[in-house]
């Protein structure tokens, strides 16, 4: 697999591709298991216990404790699997969305009521480099 | 013989799977999204197929990160709505046809479709939003369902050309089974939505736009758009579009368009929707 694709270029995105699929996996294989109340509730009960269940990286880890959204993104976290530890803390996909934009779920949800983000000035990096 | 009568594409916004269970269809939020759908139902109640094949993607539910199949065929005699993580949706349990999924799926594999067979599978919101949206409420739903699940999550999904040739293995197989059937094939998900990172939020209602032309009207020309061409200018998210052309490739090549609606926003993404029909004495 080639690095640096055609898709790395697109601003604010992480493609969950093979390779952040296997750096991932752990991280994402904890998220989906709170799923289940059972699990839930061993997590709540001893979160390092629980944790330590799933051989993360110590950055990794240390993300899902502080609960840094963008970070597990960017550590092989896929929305999908991260998204159920945001439902474990009470938070639903818009705040999430609102955490993860830096926008507040306020500012957000009035942006997607307006219509959403414009594609205009949102295709590749370097037109976030120019603001 | 069994046939493919009609093709619907339609949205799979979870957030459409709560109002409805929540019954604030009618509300100022959802109230537009709800009333573009109110030809849809009635058009279904006349359209009464024996069968839908719901082409959707699974959200980690029934597949997690430690099986990814590419296209996986649904051949239970029942699929239980699943526990996302906030109970089941209290929606029917979806029953299928056995039989017709075994002729399809071997019919598939010897037309080079390999597909993975699922003997038991739960449903996420993926395949029961858009038969709530379609059929509304009933206590149980009036035909049987064949799910085929698409990986859209992890990168790269199968392609547009893949799917839409994929939809065309689907209608040989169903072209050729013995019983009197009549169908109606579901493409699910999109429109242009991304949930993730600096830059969720995006919609490009131009691009809806011309995705649902093409579908409509120059699916061939459609399907060969790439990956990277979703990606960007439909959102990360929006890339589960491509299913649409499972949807389409199992139609006519020529179709009549019945109804079509769009609506921004449903939560973090643009609802699409479109009724195809195949003509009555149209070429496969």
């Amino acid at each position: 697999m080639t690095k640096s694709e055609e898709y790395d270029d697109i601003p604010g995105t992480i493609v969950f591709d093979a390779d952040r699929s296997r750096q991932g996996y752990h991280l994402n294989m904890f998220c989906i298991s709170l799923r289940e109340q059972k699990n839930r509730d061993a997590f709540t009960a001893d979160a390092s216990a629980y944790l330590d269940k799933y051989p993360m990286t110590p950055e990794q880890r240390q993300a899902v404790l502080d609960q840094e959204w963008n970070l597990m993104l960017e550590l092989g976290g896929n929305i999908y699997y991260t998204s159920k530890l945001a439902a474990y803390h009470g938070i639903n996909f818009q705040e999430l969305a609102g955490i993860m934009t830096g926008m507040g779920s306020t500012d957000y949800r009035a942006m997607m009521l307006a219509g959403g983000r414009s594609i205009e000035g949102n295709r590749n990096k370097k037109e976030w480099e120019d603001k | 013989m069994a046939w493919i009568s009609s093709g619907v594409g339609c949205s799979h916004v979870p957030a459409l799977g709560v109002a409805v269970d929540k019954e604030i269809t009618q509300d100022d939020y959802y109230g537009p999204i709800f009333k573009g759908f109110e030809y849809s139902k009635k058009w279904m109640e006349k359209e009464k197929p024996d069968v839908v094949f719901l082409v959707y993607n699974d959200h980690c539910t029934a597949f997690d990160a430690s099986c990814i199949p590419t296209f996986a065929l649904g051949c239970a005699a029942e699929y239980q709505p699943a526990d996302e993580g906030w109970g089941p949706r209290p929606v029917p349990v979806v029953k299928g046809n056995q039989r017709l999924s075994s002729h399809i799926a071997q019919s598939l594999i010897l037309d080079e479709f390999d597909m993975t067979i699922m003997n038991e599978m739960e449903v996420d919101h993926g395949l029961t939003v858009p038969l709530s949206m379609m059929f509304g409420t009933p206590d149980e739903w009036p035909c049987q369902v064949i799910p085929l699940a698409v990986n859209v999550v992890q990168y790269p999904a199968p392609t547009g050309n893949r799917c839409y040739n994929l939809g065309k293995a689907i209608r040989r197989a169903i072209d050729s089974y013995d019983e009197d059937l009549k169908v109606c094939i579901f493409g699910t998900g999109g429109m242009s939505h991304q949930l993730q990172h600096e830059r969720a939020g995006l919609i490009n209602p131009d691009f809806d736009a011309k995705f649902l032309d093409y579908i409509a009207n120059d699916p061939v020309t459609g399907s060969q758009m790439t990956h990277i061409e979703y990606l960007r200018e439909a959102g990360s998210e929006g890339i589960e579009l491509v299913m649409w052309y499972v949807m389409r490739g199992a139609l006519n090549d020529d179709v009549t368009e019945k109804h079509r609606f769009y609506h921004v926003p449903a939560s973090n993404t643009a609802v699409g929707h479109i009724i195809l029909e195949n003509h009555a004495e149209g070429k496969a």
